[in-house]
């Protein structure tokens, strides 16, 4: 059975097909309804067939295609790190995967044609992708900043290019463009693309910087917070995120549920860094 | 076969699964998955006097076979949660059961006061066996006579019409000593289940849920039921199937909480409630024509 929460539903997945790129491994799987009900920041997760792995694994959705038959197959982008991203990368072709998506809130798109500036790291720029076409069919140029420790973990650079009106990449190690970290890189991206409005996702560094800079540059930001998640359902209150309340007052807020996506000025930033509720 | 009809503290049940305390949010975010009025009781994530902002993260972490967490209790506190949840809950037709947090025996009075006068409350539920551990507004209540106390205040301050479940620690070798003492002080029924005492892999105190305890919550709820015969008894901890709920009612249960099930796949609850429908399906052969 399944039921609408917000547009979330559960169905059992099929691997449509899966191939490896840099580090990464990219599944397209058919889950009829969960592809259609897609906006970007959204995420999906999926089970784990294995009673002592409980926690379902929340990945983001990298694109929504058409693919054979099927009007609207998801794209995930899984870096292989633990015993969940593992299992899943090492599925193969045909195999079932039970999934539920989408879940959360997406990135809240401007109402006005202004410049936007979207800031990726590493496997987390998935969602940047899709946003970016949804930003271009309502006539809002986008800049893009993709960010990764190598080039093995930048994502689809290529397809940037041809998505974006200018990319700047940034690796720690300096393996593509520039050298250093998002944070050396924003003043500048944000004062060429005079971005009304920057969209971030990756670590809670780099969301951090997006924040800060967008408010210095007087613009406003969407984080799509990361945070390790149990249930993903909103039910369990295992991953809070410090943010402000709008009466000013601080309060917790559910990655997986209020957010992922929450306005960057929302955020106590320093807060999420030392782990406070 | 079909079950006999739930009743739990004289309450006639429409199933006898429950949602489990803490895995069921704030009610919202279950009813998508399933319809919170076909639930035997919706049980909510652990009120206390005053708002909890709730523990430092990580809250919930994954281990073989089970879930480990440690939530620090997070909640608008009474006065938020009549005021925004309960209406809610009790509007979508939901059995009600709060979860009550306190730090003394005199702050569960009061919470029992407050939540007493609350319309359309169908019991509350003390928790007895916190495994995130004492803290700051947690009492500590490890000997069973303690739970008794704690059963006593609550159900001194609450009207007849309000049923007091009483959630003991599943500790087998004292389970039983715990359900006699909260029966004595007035719980209608004994929730025999919940999370065993752990740590997170930082070292905080935590609770273990999941199939893990599964055997564990058995051999407690065998217990109670064979030591207590005048005990009602809700079992919880490791339950995902309709198999292992039954096995738990066979065992003696009047109902069971799901709760870890529920986090790791969402239409838990919903495909509980229909396989464990008492109501004859007329289209099985030799039922009613």
């Amino acid at each position: 059975m399944t039921g609408p929460a917000r547009g979330a539903i559960h169905v059992d997945g099929e691997v449509l097909a899966t191939k490896r790129v840099g580090a990464f491994t990219h599944l397209t799987i058919v889950a009829p309804g969960v592809g259609e009900r897609f906006r970007p920041g959204t995420f999906v997760t999926v089970r784990p067939d294995d009673r002592a792995r409980p926690a379902p694994r929340p990945f983001w959705v990298h694109r929504v295609r058409p693919v054979g038959g099927h009007a609207a197959a998801l794209q995930l982008v899984v870096e292989p790190r633990g015993a969940g991203s593992r299992w899943l990368a090492g599925l193969p072709v045909g195999a079932r995967v039970p999934i539920t998506g989408p879940l959360g809130r997406a990135f809240a798109l401007p109402k006005e044609q202004v410049p936007c500036l979207l800031v990726g790291e590493g496997y987390a720029a998935a969602p940047l992708f899709p946003l970016a076409e949804r930003l271009r069919e309502r006539g809002c140029p986008v800049s893009l900043v993709l960010a990764a420790p190598d080039e093995p973990r930048l994502l689809s650079a290529l397809e940037a290019r041809r998505s974006a009106r200018a990319v700047t990449v940034v690796t720690a190690d300096g393996s593509v463009g520039v050298r250093g970290a998002v944070a050396d890189v924003l003043p500048d991206a944000l004062a060429r693309s005079e971005a009304a409005v920057v969209y971030a996702t990756g670590t809670t560094a780099t969301l951090h910087a997006a924040a800060a800079a967008a408010e210095a540059h007087g613009a406003w930001s969407q984080t799509a917070v990361e945070q390790p998640l149990a249930c993903a359902t909103g039910l369990c209150h295992g991953c809070p995120v410090p943010v402000v309340a709008e009466n000013g007052s601080p309060r917790s807020a559910r990655a997986c549920y209020d957010g992922p996506v929450l306005r960057g000025d929302r955020v106590r930033w320093h807060d999420l860094e030392a782990g406070l509720p | 076969m079909s079950a006999a009809p739930t009743t739990l503290a004289g309450m006639p049940l429409p199933s006898p699964v429950l949602v489990a305390a803490g895995c069921g949010g704030t009610g919202r975010e279950l009813a998508a998955y399933v319809d919170l009025a076909a639930l035997g009781g919706f049980v909510t994530r652990s009120i206390s006097l005053d708002p909890r902002p709730g523990a430092a993260a990580p809250r919930v972490v994954e281990s073989p076979s089970g879930l480990v967490h440690a939530t620090g209790f997070p909640n608008p506190g009474v006065q938020g949660f009549l005021a925004t949840e309960l209406p809610w809950l009790v509007q979508q037709g939901a059995r009600v059961v709060v979860s009550m947090v306190a730090g003394s025996l005199g702050e569960y009075a009061e919470l029992a006061r407050r939540l007493g006068t609350a319309p359309g409350l169908a019991a509350v539920e003390v928790n007895l066996g916190p495994a995130d551990g004492a803290g700051p507004g947690v009492l500590d209540v490890r000997e069973p006579v303690h739970t008794g106390h704690v059963v006593a205040a609550v159900r001194r301050e609450l009207p007849d019409g309000v049923a007091v479940l009483a959630k003991v620690r599943p500790d087998p070798l004292r389970v039983v000593e715990s359900a006699r003492a909260v029966t004595d002080a007035g719980a209608a029924a004994v929730v025999v289940g919940g999370p065993l005492a752990a740590a997170l892999p930082d070292g905080r105190p935590a609770g273990l849920g999941g199939p893990a305890v599964g055997p564990v919550v058995a051999r407690c709820v065998a217990e109670v039921c064979a030591g207590l015969d005048r005990a009602a008894v809700v079992a919880g901890g490791g339950v995902a199937t309709a198999d292992q709920a039954r096995r738990l009612l066979d065992l003696g249960a009047v109902a069971v909480q799901v709760g870890t099930a529920q986090l790791h796949d969402p239409t838990t609850l919903a495909r509980l409630v229909a396989a464990l429908d008492p109501t004859p399906d007329p289209d099985t052969p030799g039922g009613p024509p």
